[in-house]
């Protein structure tokens, strides 16, 4: 039996935990961006340090869960405390909260290296010529043909993978952080009603992630308006 | 058509060209003066490095050795491992301004309308007036025959009309040389006419233009100068109608008479 009383306090309780996943999520997304682009820049490169380095990266963060990465930097890096303090880092790793969003942005960022690189890639050889052929230097060339289309290219990719840290954000509840997952937690501990309070969370996940998919639908016919109009048959 | 008289300018010259890919050598030596208003078909089989030649004269290629001068200015080079490169980035994007590109793909932008294509290179290479740009723009739309289009993007045109477009496109940098790499190859049979027509057009008002074509008969009517190119040499290089009606090669004797039986 669900009770209504009940389940408006839980959407309440719950809506105290929204700005940390949103923050988490924000955070993530923005910074973990700026990584991808590092790393994908680095894998096209043609350097092989580089590279090497952004592959290395991409495998490690892609090729481990998410939770083992948040426990070694949350749990595991706390067992060099003296030596993080010696190195002024001690304040960051001391927070769960910074400790998450590293975790969810180094994860995110291997991720979204990949999209970038691929969307690059698939940008038509034929376009970038015709760039060069006109003296476009490579800068113009980078912001005026090959982004733009490869971001179209990765757009979908992406939206994917923005609501994969949405979900993400909620394994920062197992580093005692209090997000949506984590109040859900405390409140079925306190009211032994999974159902009510899982239902609310979910709720909760499910209104950002459609926020989401309208400012991806939003992007696309931005970035992609040629693919809005009908073609000929 | 006769050859512009008295002896004008040179717009492009080639000395000596030679480009290898690993071990297949694709140019062996091409030297070729093009003057100002001067249209030279370039013909070649598949493989003879014609389409390579053209691309090392905007260094879209960059040919192992030869010099190039475009509009008076050369090439400089720099030694560096493994062979050498451009000196200078700035000087090869100011020369590839100078030289209109047409594809044999088209390879318009297909996030940009037709008219944001050929304003693009005016307005962020050339860092021109943007009404100005649109105004020349539309002209040259009118003039290659798709003013209406100028708001769609390329996906919704045709070859014809792509090909055309792009054409406009390389007009609009106010090039001193157009080069056109087989720009009628991709096309269905019955568009090729269009383009033709318009690279006619272009040649008539005195543009210097450089061809690569397999349409023989284009070449003869359109050209002033044919050049036939085999395994990276010139193999002849003459005016168009005595050429095709008297090749002193049997390579090109051979090339003519495989092209009329595709014609066929």
């Amino acid at each position: 039996m669900i009770d209504i009383a009940f389940l408006a306090e839980s959407l309440r309780a719950l809506a105290a935990g929204l700005p940390l996943t949103l923050g988490l999520t924000g955070g993530a997304v923005a910074l973990g961006l700026v990584l991808a682009g590092l790393a994908a820049a680095g894998r096209l490169s043609g350097i092989a340090v580089l590279d090497g380095l952004a592959r290395l990266y991409v495998f490690v963060f892609r090729g481990t869960p998410l939770l083992v990465q948040l426990f070694l930097i949350y749990y595991g890096l706390g067992q060099f405390r003296p030596d993080l303090q010696a190195l002024g880092l001690w304040w960051f790793f001391r927070e769960p909260y910074w400790c998450a969003l590293l975790a969810l942005t180094l994860n995110t960022g291997a991720y979204t290296a990949e999209i970038i690189r691929g969307g690059v890639l698939a940008v038509p050889h034929g376009a970038v010529l015709a760039g060069r052929a006109c003296g476009m230097s490579r800068g113009l060339l980078l912001r005026r043909i090959v982004l733009p289309l490869a971001a179209r290219q990765a757009l979908p990719a992406y939206g994917n993978e923005v609501i994969s840290v949405v979900k993400a954000t909620s394994l920062a509840s197992t580093i005692t952080l209090l997000d949506l997952t984590g109040i859900a937690q405390k409140l079925i501990a306190q009211s032994f009603r999974a159902l009510e309070v899982f239902v609310c969370a979910g709720a909760f996940y499910l209104a950002i992630n459609l926020a989401i998919i309208g400012l991806v639908r939003l992007a696309e016919t931005i970035l992609a308006p040629d693919l809005r109009r009908p073609r000929p048959v | 058509m006769l050859a512009p008289s008295p002896v004008p300018p040179e717009a492009v010259a080639v000395r000596d060209l030679r480009k290898r890919f690993g071990a297949a050598e694709v140019l062996r030596g091409v030297s070729l003066t093009a003057r100002e208003g001067e249209v030279v078909a370039i013909l070649g089989a598949s493989g003879s490095g014609k389409s390579t030649f053209l691309r090392c004269l905007n260094l879209l290629e960059v040919p192992d050795a030869g010099e190039i001068t475009v509009a008076g200015e050369a090439v400089r080079w720099r030694q560096r491992r493994g062979g050498r490169v451009p000196a200078d980035r700035g000087q090869v994007d100011r020369l590839r301004a100078r030289v209109g590109m047409v594809f044999q793909g088209f390879n318009l932008w297909s996030h940009r309308t037709v008219l944001e294509n050929v304003i693009e290179a005016p307005v962020h290479v050339q860092g021109r007036e943007r009404a100005e740009c649109v105004a020349e723009a539309e002209a040259l739309l009118a003039k290659v025959g798709i003013a209406d289009k100028r708001h769609d993007y390329p996906a919704q045109l045709s070859g014809g009309q792509q090909q055309r477009a792009a054409i406009a496109r390389a007009l609009a940098m106010h090039p001193r040389v157009m080069l056109f790499d087989e720009p009628t190859s991709a096309l269905d049979p019955e568009r090729v006419g269009e383009v033709l027509a318009v690279m006619q057009a272009l040649a008539e008002e005195g543009r210097t233009m450089l061809i690569v074509t397999h349409e023989v008969a284009f070449a003869r009517d359109v050209a002033h100068r044919l050049v036939f190119l085999h395994e990276g040499r010139i193999e002849e290089d003459g005016p168009p109608a005595e050429t095709i009606a008297a090749p002193r090669s049997d390579r090109l004797r051979q090339f003519l008479a495989r092209c009329r039986i595709g014609v066929a």
